[in-house]
């Protein structure tokens, strides 16, 4: 489906108003960026197209996420809310460089290279998938340095098993997957996926680039 | 003459080395420029690459096209700089491609030339009225408010209007769209050109059009940017194509700032004002309908019932166009130089086995105006394959058995030194950007952009 299409789609939702079962309905029907925005905007009181406080009475409270995953209004707030992800990891790697804790936990990851080579490194519990891939000079790229401002860090978890265990992406990690060459069902921003214990073991693939590269938008059907 | 002269000097003085390392020229240091020479020192251990550009400062449109409320996109320089920093890529500045340098001379000068210059012009409309005063392409708009110093005299008028309309809902749209209505508060701590944000500071623009002649599924613009517009404070957005249910609390207030989406309209010409003769008046549109043309694609078709939209400004924001240089082969249709895998290719016609000899192009160049930053990753790797195929097969004559020197870097400055050109090294550009940095710090800014071709080189050179 064009990734077009959400915009459309939130069209129609907005048209069909905060009918809650309808809105059930047209989600499931929507392509994956469609339904983020639809969801935005009808949890922001769109309807009405009148960007109002963000606690405005809607309809579909209950379908509301916590007020730190949300969508926030201004811009201060969102790069507040990024920095704690990206923050996150490099708080944690300072703490392991800092020196003193011999014993951090660490978990084993496998990349996969472009040519299909294992290497697998361990990463200290806290750190970034992209900052792993750096400090043991993996071939990841990362243009924005983790701020969810790109797609170069795009990576392909291997197993279904491990892809289900991580953490919803957010809105800003989906935007930007959305614009990542060679996408796939269990594509995630490297950026993004931090190690715990319970990824122990596992694997992800770092894209191979084809001649058939696209401009943004371009959505490769999932292999 | 010169060139010859210079020639036999450094043959002479080539022929005693006994390894020839791959010398190559990339025209451009955007991101395209910048991703090849990456590749090339990765897959070419000896080689030595230099980086040329008609502007004393690096990163192409990473500096003059991100919008400056959108640091994070910028942080690619970091990477960037590294790879100058690695001491086998040079960044020359000033120099500009068929003035300082012909492209016959270059490719005299090196064994690989890979032209990854952009698009620096704009596509027409091509409608009455485009002329006149107040109409703006988006690029140049950008330029201006980014301190490119090609763009510091555009000295838009944006106090004798209240409305603005721009032509096209692509991303380049909305950055144009949501500078215009950001609140100036917040964008007086970004590197905004300073005179950007006194002219912004001082706006009369509160309502801003995006006219798009198809309907939203066409919109070339990408969710982050419409998700970050729909979230901007204290904007009314309006979307007229849609059954909405408004109530009187929902009306905008006066003086409140505007952002509507108008599509299905193209424009059919300009207006010109009855008051000021020469300036824009607004626009003359022409509703439209979609039509399918095979495989999914659909075209707007005028259905001739016109309207009119009123403004003081219009931008047009339809698309970047690429500028051929001589003995550049160009397709003037699309826009790009013919190519094939990032082989220049030496006419039009596509045939694959006339190619030019060791010139390559990457980047929007070789592919059109779209995509992003991260496209030309892809668009690099293509070309360096290109250029690596050609190395092994001996076609360039470059590190291998039977290779033939060339000057190089040496050979480019002593031909430039004779022209007396300014050639920036990086060195320069840290200058420049130590200095933009100290004066940004005076003004809680990331930096204070130098915007004009006077101060840029001053700074490079102290």
């Amino acid at each position: 489906m064009s990734r077009a299409h959400w915009f459309n789609s939130l069209l129609y939702l907005i048209t069909k108003g905060p009918i809650l079962s309808l809105q059930i309905m047209l989600i499931s029907r929507l392509c994956r960026v469609g339904v983020r925005v639809a969801q935005e905007l009808s949890r922001g009181g769109y309807m009405y197209m009148t960007r109002t406080r963000y606690h405005t009475q809607g309809p579909c409270r209950q379908y509301q996420r916590p007020l730190l995953e949300l969508l926030p209004e201004t811009r201060a707030f969102q790069s507040a809310v990024l920095q704690k992800h990206h923050g996150f990891s490099t708080s944690a790697s300072d703490g392991a460089s800092a020196g003193g804790d011999e014993e951090k936990e660490a978990i084993s990851v496998t990349f996969v290279s472009k040519d299909g080579e294992d290497i697998p490194i361990r990463v200290p519990i806290g750190m970034s998938m992209l900052e792993a891939a750096h400090e043991n000079d993996i071939e990841l790229e990362g243009a924005c340095e983790g701020s969810l401002a790109c797609s170069t860090c795009h990576v392909i978890v291997m197993d279904m098993e491990y892809y289900n265990k991580l953490e919803d992406p957010a809105d800003e990690e989906n935007d930007m997957l959305d614009l990542a060459f060679g996408l796939t069902e269990t594509s995630r921003l490297g950026c993004q996926i931090v190690a715990s214990p319970e990824l122990d073991g596992i694997r992800l693939a770092i894209p191979a680039a084809t001649r058939n590269f696209a401009v943004d938008g371009y959505v490769a059907k999932p292999h | 003459m010169a060139i010859f002269g210079a020639k036999q000097v450094l043959w002479r003085s080539f022929t005693t080395v006994a390894s020839h390392p791959l010398r190559v020229c990339i025209v451009g240091s955007g991101p395209a420029g910048f991703y090849t020479a990456e590749k090339i020192l990765k897959r070419h251990q000896g080689s030595q690459v230099d980086i040329i550009d008609r502007l004393p400062t690096p990163y192409g449109l990473v500096r003059s096209g991100v919008a400056p409320d959108h640091p994070e996109t910028k942080n690619v320089i970091n990477q960037f700089s590294r790879v100058v920093q690695s001491g086998r890529c040079s960044f020359l500045g000033n120099i500009a491609l068929g003035s300082s340098i012909s492209l016959e001379e270059l490719r005299e000068l090196y064994h690989v030339v890979v032209l990854a210059y952009g698009a620096e012009s704009d596509r027409v409309l091509g409608i009455p009225g485009e002329d006149l005063k107040g109409i703006h392409s988006a690029r140049e708009f950008v330029w201006w408010y980014n301190g490119h110093p090609d763009g510091r005299n555009l000295d838009p008028d944006l106090k004798s209007t209240d409305t603005a309309v721009i032509l096209g809902q692509g991303n380049v749209a909305l950055d144009v769209a949501r500078i215009l209505l950001r609140r100036t508060s917040e964008l007086a701590a970004t590197d905004i050109a300073s005179h950007a944000l006194t002219a912004l500071e001082q706006s009369s623009i509160r309502k801003v059009y995006l006219v798009g002649r198809r309907g939203p599924v066409q919109a070339a613009c990408t969710a982050k940017e419409l998700r970050e517009v729909l979230g901007i404070k204290d904007l009314y957005i309006h979307i007229k194509e849609a059954d909405l249910k408004t109530t009187p609390a929902d009306e905008p207030s006066s003086g409140q700032r505007e952002l509507h989406f108008v599509f299905f309209r193209q424009p059919d010409r300009f207006l010109e004002s009855h008051d000021r003769k020469g300036y824009v008046s607004g626009v003359h549109l022409e509703k439209t309908a979609l039509k399918g043309v095979g495989s999914g694609k659909q075209i707007a078709i005028g259905t001739g019932q016109f309207e009119n939209l009123s403004c003081g400004i219009a931008l047009k924001s339809i698309g970047y166009k690429s500028v051929p240089v001589d003995g550049l082969p160009f397709d003037n249709q699309k826009g790009v130089v013919p190519n094939v895998k990032g082989r220049v290719l030496s006419d039009n016609s596509g045939d694959p086995t006339s190619v030019e000899n060791g010139l390559y192009v990457c980047g929007w160049l070789k592919r059109g105006p779209t995509g992003i930053i991260g496209t030309n990753l892809y668009c690099a790797e293509e070309t360096v394959a290109s250029v690596s195929e050609d190395v092994e097969q001996g076609v360039l004559g470059a590190a291998t058995e039977s290779n033939w020197p060339k000057p190089g870097r040496e050979g480019l400055l002593r031909i430039l030194e004779d022209r007396k050109v300014r050639v920036v090294p990086f060195s320069g550009w840290e200058r420049i950007d130590k200095e933009e940095k100290r004066l940004g710090s005076l003004r809680n800014k990331p930096r204070e952009k130098m915007t004009t071709w006077e101060e840029l080189l001053k700074a490079a050179s102290e």
